[in-house]
């Protein structure tokens, strides 16, 4: 045990992995706004909402057909992703043409909806999910103890961020998606079916999300209010970062979880705080976001 | 050229076009045989743009009858047209800022076999070869663009292109090599129907032309009726 600026290093480094957690976490769900904000025009309210169906469906698995973590991690993505393709088809498809604001508000409305079925039949206390037996216990570090199952949420979460940041940046699918963001009329014409494709990112962002909330199932408890609980942070998350840049979404994700953490050792009193008030700042220096592209 | 025995490869009958409450286009009725370069000539709100892009399927309020290869296309979605095997190079051109050169030249996928290969694209435009390790599309010159915007519908045997004003804003000896491009593309097979403002361009290329005014054909002639003519299209063009 030894000191830093007069913390003691278990708390340092404590707090700074509660922050790369978070970070993890912000990163994931800002990234999969920003593929639907890039590619559809929405600003997907239901975001949070869909977090934590991914996290239900985790406990469904485990509870209703005894399928645990591994196979949520697959399949809840993938049943959530569906479920938000359907949406899109039944309700989204309509929005392209208006205002943001009525994208903003179906999305808030199918959020709170969702949640409060959910609320109704689970109530709000919160149902526990067990960290999967191959990743229980830890390593002590000397400098701090590091459970093995947040050491594999933050290197999984990277490993999706980038891998997402490689397809949309790097490959042939990702070039049509870039260009039918920009200029979706001429990429039809060119023979691509757009609005299958639109369909497909939606399902993809909304994978993401439930993929998170498989992931936060076993840090947090699985209840109906967490992603109402995170989102408004991921937000401004995502207003930091800039609206639709993906690498954006990435960095900020994980650097603001970060700052967070240190704040709550440093100057606990603005920990809940400081993400609003960087937001505040970026907002009247950049506004279009460190990252974003323009206003 | 003129074959009337022959299906033609695009007829055009009776097209009428909106946008939104605009009522553009009234009644076009034209045609285009395979290996021809029929161009569109008319003023600045004829209605030729917007013919072209009711061809290609992207004006979504549109009635009367488009068939290529005798297969109508007046209510299918741009994306079954493009696989048809048309292919539109747009006014604007339409590169795309967020891909680089290459990834620009790459994106429209093939649709038919027998597109050109890439070599050849590059012989047609030995520019965009230099420019292929650039960053973004939209930092080339105009005239590369252009090029750029021409030489990635080539590859996607695509054997109808549909060029909105090729050589707008160009400078001279581009507009030669655009020119040849084009007598290069009908040399190979490929039919093109052009929308131009400049028929002195037009004249270098074209087989036919056809004139438009308040989104309707006026006026129909082959290009050895260009100099006897001349007189009455400077009326038509307002030159």
């Amino acid at each position: 045990m030894f000191e830093i600026f007069g913390i003691p290093s278990q708390a340092l480094f404590g707090q700074l992995l509660i922050g790369l957690i978070n970070g993890s976490f912000y990163a994931l769900l800002s990234l999969g706004l920003a593929v639907i904000f890039g590619m559809l025009n929405i600003i997907n309210f239901t975001h949070g909402a869909q977090y934590m169906l991914g996290a239900f469906c985790a406990f469904f698995l485990l509870q209703y057909a005894g399928l645990g973590y591994w196979t949520a991690l697959i399949v809840a993505p993938l049943a959530v992703g569906i479920f938000g393709m359907i949406i899109e088809r039944l309700f989204l498809q309509w929005l392209y043409k208006l205002d943001h604001l009525y994208g903003l508000l179906l999305t808030f409305g199918l959020g709170l909806i969702i949640e409060g079925v959910f609320r109704n039949y689970f109530g709000s206390s919160g149902l526990p999910y067990r960290v999967p037996e191959s990743l229980q216990g830890g390593q002590n570090l000397g400098f701090m103890f590091l459970p093995n199952y947040r050491a594999w949420v933050i290197v999984f979460s990277l490993f999706v961020c980038l891998a997402t940041w490689f397809l949309i940046e790097r490959t042939r699918l990702g070039a049509y998606l870039r260009a039918a963001t920009e200029n979706p009329t001429l990429v039809r014409a060119f023979g691509i079916n757009v609005p299958r494709m639109i369909t497909l990112t939606y399902g993809f962002g909304v994978g993401l999300a439930a993929l998170a909330g498989v992931m936060a199932a076993p840090i947090y408890n699985v209840s109906p209010q967490m992603g109402a609980d995170l989102i408004i942070v991921v937000f401004a998350v995502v207003v930091i970062g800039g609206m639709g840049s993906i690498m954006g979404a990435i960095v900020t994700g994980f650097g603001l979880g970060v700052v967070e953490g240190l704040t709550k050792v440093f100057f606990p009193e603005a920990s809940n705080t400081v993400i609003f008030i960087i937001m505040a700042i970026v907002l009247l220096v950049r506004p279009a976001g460190l990252f974003g592209r323009g206003a | 050229m003129l074959d009337a025995t022959r299906t033609p490869l695009l007829a055009v009958e009776n097209l009428q076009a909106w946008y939104g409450e605009s009522h553009i286009l009234h009644g076009v009725d034209f045609e285009v045989h395979a290996g021809e370069v029929v161009t569109l000539l008319g003023r600045n709100g004829a209605g030729k743009t917007t013919t072209l892009k009711s061809v290609m399927g992207i004006v979504g309020n549109r009635t009367g009858s488009i068939r290529f290869e005798g297969k109508e296309t007046i209510n299918l979605p741009s994306n079954h047209i493009a696989r048809l095997g048309i292919a539109f190079c747009p006014e604007e051109r339409g590169i795309f800022a967020s891909l680089d050169v290459k990834e620009n030249l790459l994106l429209p996928p093939e649709v038919k076999p027998g597109g050109l290969p890439l070599e050849q694209i590059f012989e047609l435009f030995p520019n965009l070869r230099e420019r292929l390790g650039s960053s973004q599309g939209t930092k080339l010159s105009g005239g590369e663009q252009q090029m750029l915007a021409i030489g990635r519908i080539l590859r996607t045997g695509a054997r109808l292109l549909l060029l909105d004003e090729p050589t707008e804003g160009l400078a001279p000896v581009i507009i030669q090599q655009i020119g040849r491009t084009i007598r290069t593309l009908k040399q190979q097979g490929f039919t093109i129907l052009l929308v131009e403002q400049n028929f002195r361009f037009a004249s270098t290329v074209a087989d036919r032309y056809y004139v438009m005014e308040h989104g309707r054909i006026i006026d129909r002639l082959a290009n050895s009726e260009l100099e006897s003519k001349l007189d009455k299209l400077h009326e038509y063009l307002g030159v």
